[in-house]
């Protein structure tokens, strides 16, 4: 008899107040199958994974296990059956060590001592560099995700749900992680892997699910499909591609970073250590690097949100301001997004309206004499939902009410359309959908078209070297030295992500070395 | 059957405004049901507390006299619980607007006039803000908790008052009694209504929520308040600085319990004695939770808190319980108040539970 397959969903149905997120979903992952599952942002693949983990119950459906009927009651229950989950969004106690973390995500009691050297064995083996007695309030994005790979690992799964692992990866790091999960495969485990990167999903998957609108649309095997055949299924229509203006002339230095430095904010911080570039009109630049070396201290030295002490450290057009206030430099013509949407570059509970008024009060003339001109703001805010095609009631849509992507293209928007002579911008499409990560890129290109220069930070070497013209590497809060993307390595970009001068132990530049590890 | 909740698509308007009216009424209920249990008269009680107030016509004075402080201070403190900055020594700011009034009012001596005595409610304002920059600096100096510098520097403030009550401002015409000297009538506020004890600061205080409620709603300081309370890093990013809105949120907070201690210094009371703090800066806390932290609301709440009291000095002289009694029912108030806080953001759903044919053995 053949093996039942070891997750069977069938017409899995998910409704919410004014939402039908899954529609009779059906399909089935076996045992040591890699199994990709695609769709746009709230197409929902985040919910009916939810269901498969135990947080929500299906309306109406059955999943079965091993070929038995079962109902998932709460992830306790999911984890006892072998489900193992690696969220997109993190849930972690900021103020809690690594350890600590991990061993409340853990169903057995086990103690510190034993935890910590199973830990590190975990790490050791599939090549995670983390230290389990940092806080995790001073870690990157990209290491709390470790967080959540090992804790996941710790379990033993079964069956292991990776919501959007590598968007915070280097290359090497992905190849590492595709490495850990092929072998994880191997030994029978199954995997639900969630990504919009449709390339990786060829390299990895064996089979691939595409939902859209809450409707499966298709199962198909990803090894026969184009990234771009995938794409237009998730999205149901044709995938853009960036169109650039034929013959770009880049204008003079707009944007001049001259010797910054910052001191690390905490035990953990990344200190910006003489930090030099310029950036022309109309010239993307872009920086990479692993999560965790200094991007955010970047963006804050830049955004304003981090004085600098040393006033002529930023200059944009030959004036000085990196002694100027984030306010003072909004009105200078800077302007930024930071990689954190809700509570940072967005208040969540706050209408997309007021969201408008955060950043863009002072240059779209929405405040005289103190008071704030609501009538402005709502019209401002009404004009970045339609020129953005952000799918959201209105302006006075709560943020929080948006998902990820569309509020994405609301920030993004939001500070484009106040045509900034210089953008700052950091993970502009993290967790984004191809067809919104297609629309926010053509924006920053149509920006620096206007003779804008835009400064691009992202852990996606992908988007940067298609949107780029210009890129360079940070690393332990040193910045290499740009290069032009055309005619770049990409190997040895990746060298320096990794830090070749850095730790000679650290895993990311050696993947060829990890090969031999298995 | 199961209770689940559930995240509302936003906030609900209906829960907003119903909760508060729900408290109250639940509050009322329990009340019968624990005085009955107890075995005093409870609807009597209820009713004297909650209801004589307002039917008996010869009470409004003293309700309108006892809201103007509580609300007052209520808009104030509402300011700083928005910014997530939390003023608990409102009474000692309280008592301080009232000293540095009185100050003024002793040094002016008693040929002052209504210059004086605007003089004296500015030094009001003056004085309790001085009180809250204290816990104001040190906070962002240091980073102290406020919570706790300012309910702290309330037990201060009772000292201080009874230092200069006692000593260098006692009435040298008091029989020896702590107190100070009574105002002239030059320098107490004008009565609105002649025959009634409802002063000029009543006015004032029916007046300052409308104030607020531009200033947090339509200004770019309350725009302010309402980021750094919500999402401080957003305020942050939004370029607007931490640590200036901590003094501000303290400085109004305190300003205006000063404001309130000065005019009921020189509208109601016109001499300061050891029983001066009577716990209007504690229970304006209530007042602004209840008033769901909005001017108008604060307006309002500080009315039926207002009733409470005065009811509770009704309900002891009719069925003989402490006026003390009266603080409970206000406990209870902001127990329901802040208990039902959840279904403006969330709602009930009851679940019925599912059919036993499915396998949960299994799990």
């Amino acid at each position: 008899m053949q093996t039942p397959p070891r997750l069977d969903l069938s017409g899995i149905t998910k409704r919410f107040p004014g939402v039908l997120a899954n529609d009779q979903v059906s399909f089935a992952v076996q045992p040591g199958e890699i199994h990709a599952l695609l769709g746009e942002n709230g197409a929902g693949k985040s919910t009916l994974v939810k269901m498969i983990y135990g947080i929500m119950q299906p309306d109406a459906g059955e999943i079965a296990w091993n070929g038995a009927r079962i109902t998932i009651a709460n992830p306790k229950a999911a984890r006892k059956l072998g489900i193992g989950m690696v969220f997109q969004h993190f849930s972690l106690f900021e103020a809690m060590t690594v350890l600590e973390n991990i061993a409340l995500g853990m169903d057995a009691k086990i103690p510190a001592r034993d935890l910590e050297a199973k830990i590190v064995a975990v790490m050791q083996q599939y090549g995670l560099k983390l230290e389990p007695h940092r806080i995790v309030s001073t870690l990157s994005v990209g290491e709390r995700q470790r967080i959540e790979i090992v804790r996941a690992l710790l379990l033993n799964p079964n069956l292991l749900i990776m919501d959007e692992p590598t968007s915070v990866l280097t290359p090497q790091e992905v190849e590492q992680l595709f490495v850990v999960l092929r072998q994880l495969a191997k030994e029978g485990c199954s995997i639900l892997y969630i990504s919009h990167k449709l390339h990786e999903i060829k390299a990895l998957c064996d089979t691939a699910t595409i939902l859209r609108g809450g409707k499966l649309v298709d199962t198909c095997d990803p090894a026969k499909e184009t990234s771009r055949s995938m794409a237009e299924k998730m999205i149901g229509g044709s995938l853009k591609d960036i169109q650039r203006g034929e013959g770009r002339a880049l204008g003079t230095a707009k944007l001049t970073v001259q010797n910054l430095s910052i001191p690390k904010d905490g035990p953990f911080g990344i200190a910006l250590k003489d930090i030099s570039f310029s950036v022309k009109a109309g010239e993307i630049f872009g920086i990479a690097g692993v999560a965790g070396n200094g991007q955010n201290a970047l963006l804050l030295a830049l955004s304003g949100e981090t004085p600098s002490l040393k006033p002529d450290a930023i200059q944009i057009d030959g004036s000085k301001i990196a002694a100027l206030t984030a306010k003072q430099r909004r009105l200078a013509g800077m302007a930024s997004v930071p990689e954190e949407r809700n509570g940072h570059a967005a208040v969540p509970d706050f209408s997309l309206s007021d969201n408008a008024i955060l950043t863009a009060r002072d240059r779209m003339g929405m405040v005289s004499g103190g008071m704030v001109n609501a009538r402005s703001a709502r019209t401002y805010a009404g004009e970045v939902i339609a020129a953005f095609s952000v799918k959201a009631t209105g302006p006075g849509a709560m943020a929080d009410s948006l998902s990820g992507g569309n509020l994405q293209k609301f920030i993004m928007g939001r500070e484009i359309m106040q045509k900034p002579q210089v953008l700052v911008v950091s993970q502009p499409t993290w967790g984004v959908d191809a067809g919104a990560a297609a629309a926010i890129h053509q924006a920053l290109v149509d920006l620096a078209a206007t003779g804008s220069a835009i400064v691009v930070i992202s852990q996606d070497l992908d988007e940067l070297l298609s949107l780029c013209d210009t890129l360079a590497v940070i690393n332990e809060g040193n910045l290499s030295k740009p290069m032009p993307v055309a005619g770049a390595n990409i190997e040895e970009i990746g060298l320096l992500m990794g830090g070749v001068h850095g730790d000679p132990n650290a895993p990311t530049h050696i993947s060829s070395e990890v090969a031999h590890a298995y | 059957m199961r209770i689940k909740l559930e995240k509302r698509p936003a906030p609900s308007t209906f829960m907003l405004i119903a909760t508060p009216i729900a408290s109250v009424l639940l509050t009322m209920l329990i009340g019968v049901i624990v005085f009955d249990a107890i075995g005093i008269e409870g609807e009597r009680a209820v009713i004297d507390i909650f209801l004589t107030p307002i039917l008996a016509s010869y009470k409004w004075q003293d309700v309108a006299v006892k809201a103007a402080p509580l609300i007052i201070i209520a808009l104030g403190l509402s300011i700083g619980n928005r910014a997530q900055i939390w003023n608990i020594g409102a009474e000692g700011q309280y008592v301080l607007g009232a000293l540095f009034a009185a100050g003024v009012g002793i040094a002016a001596g008693p040929t002052g006039g209504p210059f004086t005595l605007i003089l004296m409610i500015l030094a009001g304002i003056v004085g309790g803000a001085a009180w809250a920059a204290i816990p104001a600096f040190l906070k962002t100096r240091w980073d102290v908790n406020e919570i706790l510098t300012s309910l702290m520097l309330t037990y201060v403030s009772f000292q201080v008052l009874g230092y200069l009550v006692g000593g260098p401002w006692k009435d040298p015409n008091g029989r020896n009694f702590p107190a100070t000297a009574p105002l002239p009538e030059s320098l107490t506020l004008p009565i609105l209504f002649p025959g009634t004890t409802v002063h000029l600061g009543v006015a004032i205080a029916l007046i300052l929520p409308f104030v607020f409620w531009v200033l947090m709603s339509k200004s770019v300081f309350g725009f302010q308040i309402r980021v750094v309370g919500s999402a401080p890093h957003a305020a942050r990013h939004g370029g607007f600085d931490a640590k200036q809105t901590i003094w501000m949120a303290l400085l109004i907070g305190g300003g205006m319990a000063g404001l309130a201690g000065a005019l009921e210094f020189t509208g109601s009371l016109k001499a300061i004695n050891l029983g001066f703090p009577s716990g209007y800066g504690f229970t304006a806390i209530i007042v602004a939770f209840l008033g769901r932290l909005n001017p108008i609301g604060c307006l309002i709440a500080g009315f039926v808190l207002a009733v409470t009291y005065v009811g509770g000095q009704v309900a002891q002289t009719t069925v003989h319980i402490p006026n003390s009694t009266a603080g409970i029912f206000q406990a209870m108030m902001l127990f329901f108040i802040l208990a039902s806080d959840i279904l403006i953001r969330y709602r009930v759903r009851f679940i019925a539970k599912k059919p036993a044919n499915s396998t949960e053995a299994h799990t």
